[in-house]
């Protein structure tokens, strides 16, 4: 047969019955389209996490007190009482790599300014904090080193924290109050957004930690050490300094285990994207169900398409098609079936996406691979669910065929 | 040399435990260019014997020599071919392709060629057997847009475009009013004329009577198989339309427009 009549052949017979053809290509393009948003609405979230993750700041080693699992199980509690601000002081000053050193301490406070109150979490911080979280400042300034010395009584606030009590009204200078103690604002961070749990970064205030273990939390020890390192080839060498030289400091025995846990950004990082992996995956296996439904559709509506060309089949036979000829017909038009709902589910998955993910808020991600994948698969769906139909129509006997009314 | 030869020819049908036989022991020589009829009652074996001429069916017993060639001795593929390339088929319910030109209907039997014809040649012999059935202004039009004798020259043009040495014919004027059946038999004779085998089923002595020979079937054996002058379909039309349109002038007035059939104007 001629190579070209082949894809001839079947788009004429496709063309013959345009309606039936754009129903059943309707099956593959609602399955295609499915696949592609749902891939591209799962990678977005990853790139959304990951984005995130990169928002804890540069090269950032936490260190949380008591041997904890790991998987970031437990981000909260702090139960265990093991970190303290020397440690932090120690790991600052006798690790070359560790540039910057925070001792942490949060509690839930109500702020109080004129006539408003607003309960937000309060965190001590050393003064290098801001540049670990690697956060500007908007307005105003961070307290320094002297002033953490001091413990003097200022504060840095987060937006949310300004909206509710301020009202938009300028901030610096103006005095709230926690548990009766005036605060001075001194400065207001730029505002961040939400974090990988949801909750809003905006909403703190931040006081020096010398300010906020003893007279504000009322805690002796932190709850997370959070350090910066020098660069990203010497993380691993860090952790390793911190932990002798926590083990050193804690007086541990060999035999003991840590009192302490150290994860890197890039755990907890990790841990984030292998979920947004995990959903992607759940996400297809989902739509590819719908893709496999449309290819029963395809397989169907060729085995009807068969019947009702029974006699054409007989005649094809008659002037000299080979059964090939035939079977490679009926695979042909099912392919072309599958790729013409293929190209529209593309299309109809990147619309999909750029919709949902514009009120989602994140970034709407289109690999070029799951578009090549999902091309390939329904092509490979219309010779799966084509063949059978195909080859049935390849094994009529012409006389019979040309019989049946 | 004689185009087709069967030498006792059976052919015989199961069904479960009962055996049917359509052909016992058929002997046919058909020589170049012959015009023959094949008769019979219903059940005489005439469409068996048709399916095996026509390499669609294979005889349970028997030689069917086509062009000195012993058919027994060739597999699937090759009988397609022979299909393709030797006969032209042409049924009595035309089998046309639904919503498809006529052109490209007659197109078809090339898709399925062996040698690669190029686009423009297959598009070239495709009018060239239109202009042959007198259909060459009709090549755009799909079957719905043509009457009953037209669709029947279509399927004679798709029978002739491979340009076969026989023609099967199985009751090609079985759905044909008498004047359109006169029309397509006068185009049978004139590819007669011009060389061509010709086989044809029918059932109607009237139409039997255009062939040159005439062989009946009875009971899957051959009873009778006689030759004499044929009438010719042409004289037949002329004297036909002169009664008929003496008689519809008088019922119709002037409104009657005879559709004359052209002259056959490619040489083969």
């Amino acid at each position: 047969m001629k190579i070209s009549a082949v894809p001839y052949v079947a788009l004429k017979a496709l063309r013959r019955n345009t309606m039936r053809t754009l129903l059943t290509a309707l099956g593959i393009i609602i399955g295609v389209g499915a696949v592609i948003t749902m891939v591209g609405l799962g990678q977005g979230a990853g790139a959304e996490v990951e984005e995130q993750v990169n928002r804890l700041g540069q090269n950032v080693i936490l260190v949380f007190p008591g041997e904890r699992q790991l998987g970031g199980v437990s981000i909260g509690g702090g139960s265990a009482n093991t970190l303290t601000v020397e440690d932090a002081i120690a790991l600052r000053e006798e690790i070359p790599e560790v540039v910057a050193a925070s001792p942490e301490v949060r509690s839930q406070r109500v702020l109080v300014y004129g006539n408003r109150n607003w309960a937000t979490p309060v965190y001590g911080q050393s003064h290098d904090y801001l540049q670990i979280r690697d956060w500007p400042i908007e307005d105003g300034r961070m307290f320094t080193e002297e002033e953490v010395g001091r413990a003097a009584l200022v504060t840095v606030i987060g937006q949310t924290v300004v909206q509710e009590l301020f009202e938009g009204s300028d901030p610096i200078g103006e005095t709230v109050r926690v548990r009766g103690l005036p605060l001075e604002v001194i400065g207001v961070l730029a505002p961040k957004g939400m974090s990988l749990m949801g909750s809003v970064q905006d909403d703190l205030a931040i006081v020096p930690y010398t300010t906020g273990f003893q007279r504000i939390s009322g805690r002796s020890h932190a709850m997370v050490l959070n350090v910066q390192v020098y660069n990203e080839e010497s993380m691993d060498i860090a952790r390793a300094k911190i932990t002798d030289l926590l083990r050193e400091r804690h007086r541990l025995a060999p035999n003991q285990d840590n009192d302490f846990t150290i994860q890197t950004q890039e755990e907890v990082a990790q841990v984030a994207t292998e979920t947004s992996r995990v959903m992607t995956w759940l996400l297809a296996s989902i739509a590819s169900i719908a893709l496999f439904v449309g290819g029963i559709g395809i397989m169907n509506v060729m085995l009807v398409s068969v019947t009702e060309r029974t006699r054409e089949v007989g005649l094809r036979l008659a002037v000299g098609a080979k059964g090939p000829d035939v079977l490679l017909q009926f695979l042909i038009e099912a392919v072309i079936l599958c790729l013409l709902g293929g190209l529209g589910g593309i299309l109809v998955g990147v619309v999909a996406t750029e919709v949902i993910a514009s009120y989602a808020g994140w970034p709407a991600l289109f690999s070029v691979e799951a578009m090549v994948v999902a091309v390939g698969v329904s092509a490979a769906v219309g010779v799966f669910f084509g063949f059978y139909p195909a080859w049935k129509a390849s094994r009529l006997d012409p006389i019979i065929a040309l019989r049946r009314e | 040399m004689d185009v087709l030869e069967l030498k006792g020819i059976e052919r015989t049908y199961r069904t479960g435990a009962v055996e049917v036989k359509a052909l016992r022991g058929v002997d046919l020589t058909v020589g170049e260019a012959e015009f023959l009829a094949i008769m019979g009652p219903s059940g005489s074996g005439k469409s068996t014997l048709m399916n095996i001429l026509g390499c669609l069916d294979s005889p349970t017993a028997g030689q069917y020599l086509l062009n000195g060639q012993d058919v027994a001795t060739l597999n699937r593929g090759q009988l397609a071919r022979i299909r393709n390339e030797t006969l032209g088929f042409v049924f009595q319910a035309f089998h046309l392709l639904p919503r498809t030109t006529a052109s490209e209907n007659v197109e078809l039997p090339l898709l399925y060629r062996d040698e690669q014809l190029s686009w423009k040649e297959i598009r070239d012999r495709a009018r060239e057997a239109l202009g042959i059935v007198g259909l060459g202004d009709r090549l755009d039009h799909t079957p719905t847009e043509l009457s009953g004798g037209q669709k029947q020259r279509v399927a004679i043009a798709r029978a002739l475009v491979t340009k076969p040495r026989v023609l099967l014919a199985d009751e090609p004027t079985g759905n044909l009013d008498t004047r359109t059946s006169l029309e397509i038999i006068e185009l049978i004779q004139r590819l007669n004329d011009e060389g061509l085998t010709i086989l044809m089923v029918t059932h109607e002595p009237e139409i039997a009577r255009f062939a040159e020979r005439v062989v009946i079937l009875r009971d899957g054996l051959i009873r009778s198989d006689r030759r004499r002058t044929p009438l010719r379909a042409a004289d037949s039309l002329a004297d036909w339309s002169e009664e008929s349109e003496d008689a519809m002038d008088e019922a119709l007035g002037d409104r009657m427009e005879t559709e004359t059939t052209p002259p056959l104007e490619v040489g083969r």
